[in-house]
């Protein structure tokens, strides 16, 4: 019955090999259903993530909190980091597809020239996020403490420049009376960390005992991210009484009172799975990032080759075209809800 | 091995320098809708906080809003919209019933756990 029924339709009806119900190539068609897989993929981890976020509900990050600096400006610019990079990616969309433009008017030249422009923006991109990651590893200059009563806190406000550690109990490499200057933020932060500062005195590695001297900080304000016997979830704390009970955390000698940055196992900006999902799913999206780079790279010396021009179409700067704008679609969506919302 | 059976659908997408100043219109206006709407979500991120009375309004717009840059990408950039109904369809009906699927049932269920939590403790 079946063999019969082939013979009736004729070859324009039926697809086998010559007629795509699509009207579309097969490398093309294929390029689709791989970026269909690979956004189920994305949609499953950002799934995850709202999943996770809507369990742990208050006490997640906001991303206007977590992601303040700038390059050479420091911090106190919520968002503005994520917004450059979320341009610098639609602009290096936008050059791809005038790339696949020329393609279609067979100009060799004009595609040369709009993909060298998207690579740049990949790159830029591609190093945008590494500092990201940077200034998300390191965190802020204050970290996240936690309260006597054993409620957890992030930190607002301007830390005080440390001037000095002065010697008061010679170690193996400082003499008393001598003034350390060098390497004091991270001197200080792994003695905080380590429960090593104790009243105003930090013991270095060598054995070494110091005074603080250290700026006063400005608008101290402690937002709580974990419930505690006297503070939950969402209280805000500030000026002097914020100050006290930051140092009376840090300055206690106790070790683990206070984190700063992030990796796998804890953060400062909330709860553990938060630092996860920051590192999996941008993470991710970076290696489709640059892998599309290295596919346009590889597409880009086939144009100058003249290899598409001699099969009389610009197909596969289309495919990879494909492939790139799907990258920044992702991000559209990692943009809006590990940022935004 | 020249095959004069097979349709090369690849040389459809030819257009001339007229056609090509049009579509390249369409880019740049493109190009500005998603930067402006790109510029409206940081500053209504900016300047409305989490957890304020507009917040729910504000949320709601992100969501609308990354979902009008995702349809100028899919339709326009990768010329989705170009494409036959068939393949367009292929393409966006299953993902788009499925997500809605797997995120009405997942956040459903995280808040039923998240409340368990709260009120039996954890």
């Amino acid at each position: 019955m079946a063999g019969h029924a082939t013979k009736e339709i004729d070859a324009a009806t039926l697809w086998g090999g010559k007629v795509s119900p699509f009207s579309t190539s097969y490398g093309k068609l294929m390029m689709w259903f791989f970026l269909v897989s690979d956004a189920l993929t994305f949609g499953g981890l950002l799934v995850a993530y709202g999943f996770t976020r809507h369990d742990a509900q208050d006490a997640w990050p906001i991303g206007e909190e977590t992601f303040n600096s700038l390059p050479f400006l420091g911090h106190g610019y919520p968002l503005m980091y994520v917004a450059l990079m979320t341009f610098i990616l639609i602009v290096s969309s936008v050059t791809m597809v005038l790339a696949v433009e020329a393609g279609h008017r067979m100009d060799k030249r004009g595609v040369i020239k709009w993909m060298i422009a998207t690579i740049i923006g990949g790159f830029f991109f591609v190093g945008s996020q590494a500092w990201e990651w940077y200034h998300f590893i390191h965190g802020s200059e204050f970290g996240k403490v936690e309260l006597a009563d054993g409620s957890q806190a992030i930190v607002k406000g301007h830390f005080g420049e440390i001037e000095n550690f002065e010697v008061i109990e010679a170690g193996h490499h400082h003499k008393k009376g001598e003034k350390i200057t060098e390497d004091l933020m991270h001197e200080f932060q792994h003695a905080a960390a380590g429960g090593h500062i104790n009243g105003g005195v930090i013991t270095l590695h060598d054995g070494t005992k110091a005074m603080i001297h250290k700026k006063a900080d400005e608008h101290m304000e402690l937002i709580v991210k974990k419930d505690g016997k006297k503070y939950s979830v969402g209280d805000r704390i500030e000026g002097k009484d914020a100050e006290k009970m930051y140092y009376d955390a840090i300055y206690g000698g106790t070790a683990n009172k206070v984190i700063y940055g992030a990796n796998l196992e804890q953060n400062e900006y909330g709860p553990q799975q938060y630092g996860q999902f920051f590192f999996f799913i941008t993470g991710f999206h970076g290696f489709h990032v640059f892998s599309g780079v290295v596919i346009n790279i590889i597409i880009m010396i086939g144009v100058v080759m003249g290899i598409y021009h001699k099969r009389g179409h610009y197909e596969m700067v289309e495919k990879t075209g494909l492939y790139w704008h799907f990258v920044d679609l992702v991000w559209v969506f990692v943009f809006t809800f590990f940022y935004l919302v | 091995m020249e095959r004069d059976d097979i349709i090369e659908y690849s040389l459809d997408a030819h257009h001339d320098e007229e056609h090509g100043k049009k579509v390249r219109a369409t880019i740049w206006k493109v190009t500005a809708i998603l930067t402006a709407i790109t510029i409206l979500e940081v500053m209504l991120g900016v300047y409305i906080k989490q957890g304020s009375g507009a917040w729910p309004f504000v949320k709601w717009s992100f969501i609308i809003l990354t979902l009008l840059k995702a349809a100028y990408i899919v339709l326009v950039f990768m010329h989705l919209g170009d494409e036959r109904k068939s393949l367009k369809y292929v393409i966006l009906v299953p993902y788009i019933l499925f997500m809605v699927y797997l995120i009405f049932i997942c956040l459903m269920e995280a808040l039923k756990i998240g409340n368990t939590w709260m009120t039996y403790g954890g």
